[in-house]
């Protein structure tokens, strides 16, 4: 199977990519083929975290993912955590707590901690930060980010 | 350039033994750095992301465990691998992000075989052996065999790495590594040091400061022969082990760190598994 013309499973749903280099990467396709603009690509080198996606249930850097090898796994970028227009409980607490200034780490973190507490409602401290210690944040000094990771484990707990 | 995803071992083999420029690629975490950053334009690639053969580890029937080459970091950081081999799942914490060890293989550790590969003095240091499977046949390969120099190994372009076979060891193990921050780093040195009780021998295996991964078979030596004394370690021949750690490695200067560094770094690192593994006074 290989092919230049072939088709990617992102937030539900089958996308074709067509007139691509091969080469691309996951996050060079999900943008600039497919339009899901809201995975960011910074470093290029797995060193950033910005433009982490879910890929069959496991949070990896886009970058370093050759998109035509990712032909059948499940794709979930930032704009599939919640129904369109929605936002789920971390990009809530995101908002409420003031946890975003440029904002352009914020998709990378928002689905790294997302993949968190989908598997560890109760996350301890040292968890949370070797959960996000991929992610990288150049403007704050992250204290509204652990705040806003509190704020969606206790709105978890409350809705269990 | 064409690429391949390989459904099975065979699939991957054949694809290998038929493509003018194959080039294997596990979690894509190296690879797709060259490629990102123009570096490298593979021709053709065979992805092993799908074949579910590489994914998983047995125990044989001798004991020893078996570990396939596409098994995710992420899976040997805790569980039942994280027990038999403490050194292993702390080598594999070390790895990059967990972004990074969900993607990122011991095969592609052994593919890419960079001097700093953090499995690497894990496999040297268990004396963990290299299987190689080609359209005619497997092979098994020592660790000690397997990596030539810096990004070199006895791979041959028609083989597949499978996966490593580790003997089981009872006693203190341990992984480090030093860099310039606890998460996230490339190692300026690291260091596998394993007790085998059974023996009473130790084994000490170097990354990062030399072009391949480098067993201190002196400080060994030494060790051992202190530790069949039976009485506690002195500090003198503590010091003696260290230094003859550091003389096993042939440290370069580089953006990362000095040869110096290295070699400093390499004595604190010996000196720290001899005082957590043992008596020393």
């Amino acid at each position: 199977m290989s092919s230049e013309h072939y088709a990617l499973k992102v937030n539900g749903a089958r996308h074709e990519v067509r007139d691509s280099w091969i080469g691309e990467s996951l996050l060079y396709v999900l943008r600039e083929r497919l339009g899901f603009y809201g995975t960011k690509g910074a470093c290029e080198q797995g060193e950033c975290g910005s433009c982490t996606v879910l890929m069959d249930g496991e949070a990896v850097c886009s970058c370093l993912v050759l998109a035509a090898t990712a032909q059948g796994a499940e794709i979930v970028t930032v704009e599939g955590l919640a129904p369109e227009g929605e936002l789920n409980d971390v990009q809530r607490a995101f908002v409420d707590k003031g946890a975003v200034q440029c904002g352009f780490c914020t998709p990378g973190l928002i689905v790294a901690i997302t993949h968190l507490l989908d598997n560890d409602p109760q996350p301890s401290e040292s968890k949370i930060k070797e959960s996000i210690s991929g992610n990288i944040c150049r403007c704050t000094g992250y204290g509204r980010i652990f705040d806003a990771v509190q704020q969606a484990i206790e709105v978890r707990g409350v809705n269990r | 350039m064409t690429v391949v995803n390989a459904q099975s071992i065979d699939e991957a083999l054949h694809a290998l033994a038929e493509l003018p420029e194959p080039r294997l690629v596990a979690g894509g975490t190296d690879m797709m750095v060259e490629v990102n950053f123009g570096r490298h334009k593979p021709g053709d690639v065979v992805s092993l992301r799908q074949v579910r053969e590489l994914r998983s580890w047995h125990r044989n029937d001798d004991g020893s465990i078996f570990i396939g080459s596409g098994l995710p970091y992420k899976v040997m950081e805790e569980g039942e691998l994280a027990m038999m081999f403490p050194a292993l799942a702390q080598a594999a914490r070390t790895v990059g992000s967990p972004q990074i060890r969900a993607a990122g293989t011991l095969g592609g550790n052994l593919g890419t075989c960079s001097p700093a590969g953090d499995g690497l003095p894990v496999l040297a240091a268990l004396d963990a052996e290299v299987h190689l499977r080609s359209l005619s046949g497997e092979r098994r390969v020592p660790f000690s065999q397997f990596m030539t120099g810096v990004k070199k190994n006895v791979a041959r372009s028609d083989e597949l790495i499978t996966g490593v076979t580790i003997p089981m060891t009872v006693g203190f193990q341990g992984y480090a590594k030093v860099g310039v921050r606890n998460a996230m780093v490339i190692a300026i040195a690291s260091a596998c040091f394993v007790h085998d009780e059974s023996s009473n021998s130790v084994r000490l295996a170097l990354g990062a400061v030399a072009p391949t991964i480098v067993r201190c078979t002196e400080a060994e030596t030494y060790l051992d022969g202190v530790l069949a004394k039976a009485t506690p370690i002195t500090s003198h021949e503590l010091d003696r082990f260290k230094e003859l750690a550091a003389s096993a490695a042939r440290p370069i200067t580089d953006h990362r760190s000095t040869a110096d560094y290295r070699r400093h770094a390499v004595t604190i690192l010996a000196k720290r598994f001899a005082e957590r593994a043992f008596n020393v006074v």
